[in-house]
């Protein structure tokens, strides 16, 4: 291995730029002649309005004040959901209107309804303040399960009952069968607690028109540019995707908030283009948590049937979704497709029935937010397991290790869709029993008590499907696309290479990941390698990042381009070296005639292939410029153990994480050191979900209550213990890399882990996230 | 979010003297904290215009009062809706009771708020500790107005 090659911890190549302040983020773009956008937002979380602008437009500096009655003029299209899911009654799920401005009813608290354009940002938002909007405010729900009840108030006129859709997979009379020969059943109520997304960089714009040649420049904080002009173009259909250039620039963080499609960066492309002058949105941190869509907000219940001996014959699972109060771009697959799928988690559990009613609130619309749906199934899996384990007497790691697939039964198909490719799940529960000491926890736990505190462990051994995903298989479940990647690899003459990558960079260091993997299979030093992306203008179509799909799709699309520029390489060398092209060996960089010394390195190549006056032009095209789209056979399933220790102090109900260890199984490793920062982000996302994040709405007047910092927990750097990352390699059989992906992993698996560290800590069944010294206090004060 | 506030005063004025204070938009104007101005409207409304702050927030709200359940001498509902702009908006209304006792006056309400948007946002903590202020300045700053001297029980 070299110290730069796959496999090596290279230090992130983009860091040096974001620590010294020479990021190039969203907001540190201004164009000449730009103006401002402030957006006029509800204050109701349910309202009808009419609204007057005349004030407005003639305050100091405003150049022009748009209403959502201009954009119906204009003749635009709304927001849409890219995934039609289908319903137990056998229709697509319901799918009112989302307008990029509302028109005359505002459904959640920052719902926008008009936009003022001004000279400076100062005199838009204080003429905003000038908008005469006369609200009729209307009666409010927020909570999913009240969603449903027959006298709550409708988010839509189309959505009767406020239902987006009634869906089910699985087996359910199989299901019913195992529970009815059950020895045990284990059951829970529980709560994925809904999430704010809080990436570092607030969602920003600028709109820029072109009028010589009729194109707009988006500028805006996305992680997948092709995704935004595709959806901005044939649905809102602004302009033609050829009239229409997405750039997206350092990003800091998504966690899945900028896949989306919203309506401020879609407006402010087009009052570009009314206005002839570049147009610039910045949200304020507010704004950020009122808008960017929100994650998880599931109820569920859950029930697991074992046989006498442990082994799991069934699981049942009837859960209650949270989709805010219109659909997200991807909201619809979040809660069944990337949910349900994983009810099987690691275990050879018979049948399973699973169903998911998603419904409208007024409330912030929901989607994927790191994980997306995954956290949500391995919670309800993981807590299960471990209550049953408790209920049943039997070790948790004991009642998990009897009912773990097997390492040699793989291909395995599971109940609920997927077939997992390959895995060692024991293996990953032994190296996190070793890395823990479990054996060595009972001695802990009397020490503890000596102190006066109460210590607990709790383990979840979780498994995701990344790699997203197949297209076929995504478009036969109702995606409204494919999700392949694309790649490029462009020589320059001088022997450097351009790598353009339909992967977005906001956070996961690609720009050091890929240059790895281009170095070390083209024998390219490190430095002479640039990663591109993020700028429709630049690379090939593409479908960006989430769904830990970089490496393993958008990887392995950079691994295809790789082998076509080697097999013309090998062309070109074999004519300059006058040799026949099957003794051509390619190694190191160098191309070789077998068992000599003659040899042409791959700059060389470069080099005739752009200045071509000894080159085989008559079957050869010039340049070394190979490009390539990759879909993935199937996907990956990246999967392992973490476990936690924790005291609480039973006088405060405060839990101190003392140990976090994290046994995963990521395939193939490029850069080590990358994988356990994105094992500890996700780690500390987790745990912020488990024990201090939670987004509150009253629940009369649907105000957003978590609406800051102040109010809205997030972790810091005290809660967090040392997280021992370890890995173990099995990789992935499809894909050329055998990577499987790390970017979820952690916030995955560890509200589980916590929460069962917790309970078993306090010996309670159960505790609702995020689990606050409060209700740590409460639950043991109850329990005893 | 809503919440509900109560109080009691002891007034050293006779209730129609009371009464009539409470009815009397130059006396409101003076006791309502922050109000910059307070005009009658045909329909026997007033609107005001008033600077309220909360926690971060500090607004200018457009409030239109008005009186319901009017039963002189002795009762009313006084509501208000303020709109602040992008601070959110603000209501909330107050059942006044007067009950004479001895050549005194003895005043309770019980008051309701709700606040919205910003003010929600970013205040809903700050938001029950500073409804009760207000009312309580409101209410001491009319007993003074009315009698010179306020009593408030405990």
């Amino acid at each position: 291995m070299s110290a730069t090659g796959i496999g090596a911890a290279v230090r992130r190549k983009e860091d040096y730029r974001f620590l010294t302040g020479n990021g190039r983020y969203l907001d540190d773009i201004s164009l000449p002649n730009q103006s401002y956008a402030y957006f006029v937002r509800s204050p109701h979380a349910h309202a009808t309005f009419t609204v007057g602008i005349e004030k407005a437009e003639n305050a100091p500096g405003v150049i022009a004040v748009f209403t959502g009655a201009d954009i119906v003029k204009a003749g635009l299209g709304g927001l849409i959901c890219g995934w039609v899911i289908t319903g137990k009654n056998g229709e697509p799920h319901k799918a009112p209107p989302h307008p990029l401005l509302a028109v005359d009813t505002v459904r959640h608290v920052g719902d926008p309804l008009a936009v003022v354009i001004a000279e400076s940002y100062a005199q838009a938002k204080d003429a905003a303040e000038t908008v005469e909007v006369d609200y009729q405010p209307k009666a409010a729900v927020t909570s999913p399960t009240a969603a449903l009840d027959n006298s709550a108030p409708q988010v839509h006129a189309d959505a009767p009952g406020n239902l987006c859709y009634d869906w089910e997979i699985g087996d359910k009379s199989a299901t019913d069968a195992m529970f009815n020969k059950a020895h045990h059943v284990t059951k829970l109520e529980l709560i994925n607690n809904r999430l704010i997304p809080n990436a570092i960089e607030p969602r920003s714009a600028i709109g820029d028109y072109n009028s010589g040649t009729d194109e707009i420049t988006l500028y805006t904080t996305s992680q997948n540019p092709h995704v935004a002009r595709l959806v901005i173009s044939a649905f809102v259909q602004l302009t033609p995707e050829h009239k229409l250039r997405v750039v997206a620039p350092d990003i800091g963080g998504g966690f899945g908030s900028k896949i989306f499609i919203y309506s401020e960066e879609t407006v402010a492309a087009w009052a570009a283009r009314e206005l002839k002058r570049p147009v610039k949105w910045t949200a304020e941190r507010s704004e950020s948590f009122m808008t960017d869509a929100h994650g998880r907000d599931h109820v569920t219940h859950a029930e697991l049937a074992l046989d006498k001996s442990g082994k799991f014959l069934g699981m049942k699972v009837s859960t209650v979704a949270n989709l805010g109060a219109y659909l997200s771009t991807f909201a619809t697959c979040v809660p069944t497709y990337l949910y349900a799928t994983l009810m099987q988690g690691q275990y050879t559990t018979e049948a399973i029935y699973c169903e998911v009613k998603a419904v409208f609130t007024h409330t912030t619309p929901v989607d994927a937010l790191r994980g997306a749906g995954r956290p949500e199934a391995t919670y309800v899996v993981e807590r299960l397991v471990e209550q049953a384990a408790r209920e049943m007497k039997m070790d948790a790691s004991d009642l998990r290790k009897i009912n773990f697939i097997p390492a040699d039964a793989f291909p395995y198909q599971t109940q609920v869709a997927l077939q997992y490719d390959s895995g060692n799940y024991a293996g990953s529960m032994d190296q996190a029993l070793k890395l823990i000491d479990y054996k060595g926890f009972s001695k802990r736990k009397e020490q503890s008590k000596a102190e006066g505190k109460l210590r607990g462990v709790g383990f979840s051994a979780y498994i995701e499907a990344c790699g997203i995903a197949p297209s076929a298989v995504v478009g036969s479940l109702g995606a409204g696309v494919g999700l392949y990647e694309s790649a490029e690899i462009r020589f320059n003459p001088t022997g450097n290479v351009t790598v353009f990558t339909g992967s977005h960079s906001h956070g996961q260091g690609h720009e050091t990941t890929f240059a790895q993997l281009v170095s070390d299979k083209l024998g390219v030093p490190f430095d002479n390698i640039d990663v591109v992306h993020g700028d429709t203008a630049r690379i090939p179509f593409a479908m960006g990042t989430y769904g830990s799909r970089s490496l393993a799709v958008g990887g392995s699309a950079i691994s295809k381009a790789i082998d076509k520029v080697i097999a013309k390489g090998r062309k070109i060398a074999a004519h300059t070296l006058e040799a026949a092209e099957e003794d051509i060996e390619f190694k190191d960089g160098n191309f070789t005639v077998k068992g000599t010394d003659r040899t042409m390195d791959i700059g060389a190549v470069a080099f005739a292939a752009y200045v071509p006056h000894n080159y085989p032009s008559d079957e050869l095209e010039p340049g070394l410029d190979e490009s390539a789209f990759y879909d993935p056979a199937n996907f990956t399933f990246p999967a392992g153990t973490h476990a936690c220790e924790v005291e609480v102090d039973p006088d405060t109900g405060v839990v101190d994480i003392v140990k976090w260890v994290a046994a995963d199984d990521f395939g193939n490793i490029v850069n080590p050191m990358i994988v356990e920062g994105q094992v500890h982000g996700g780690v500390a996302h987790g745990i912020g979900q488990a024990l201090l994040e939670g987004c509150q709405y009253a629940p009369d007047s649907g105000q957003l209550l978590t609406g800051s910092f102040m109010d809205y927990g997030m972790p810091r750097a005290d809660v967090f213990p040392d997280i021992e990352v370890a890995t173990q390699v099995t990789p992935c059989p499809h894909n050329p890399l055998g990577v499987k992906g790390c970017g979820e992993a952690g916030a995955i698996a560890a509200p589980a882990a916590l929460v069962n560290a917790i309970t078993d800590a306090i010996g309670a069944s159960n505790i609702t996230m995020p689990a606050t010294p409060e209700k740590v206090w409460r639950a043991l004060n109850a329990a005893g | 979010m809503a919440m509900d506030i109560k109080g009691e005063y002891r007034i050293s004025a006779d209730r129609q003297t009371v009464w009539n204070a409470l009815n009397d938009p130059e006396v409101l104007k003076r006791c309502i904290p922050g109000c910059e101005s307070m005009e009658k409207e045909a329909d026997g409304s007033y609107s005001a215009r008033m600077l309220a702050k909360i926690g971060p927030v500090k607004a200018k709200f457009s409030t239109l009062i008005s009186l319901s359940d009017v039963n002189p001498p002795e009762s009313y509902v006084i509501s208000g809706q303020g709109k602040g702009g992008p601070a959110g908006f603000g209501k909330g209304s107050a059942e006044v009771r007067l009950t004479e006792i001895g050549d005194q006056t003895q005043l309770n309400y019980s008051a309701s708020m709700q606040v919205g948007g910003k003010l929600a946002q970013v205040g809903s903590r700050l938001v029950a500790g500073a409804a009760r202020k207000y009312a309580d300045d409101f209410f001491s700053r009319f007993v003074k107005d009315v009698s010179g001297d306020a009593q408030a029980p405990g």
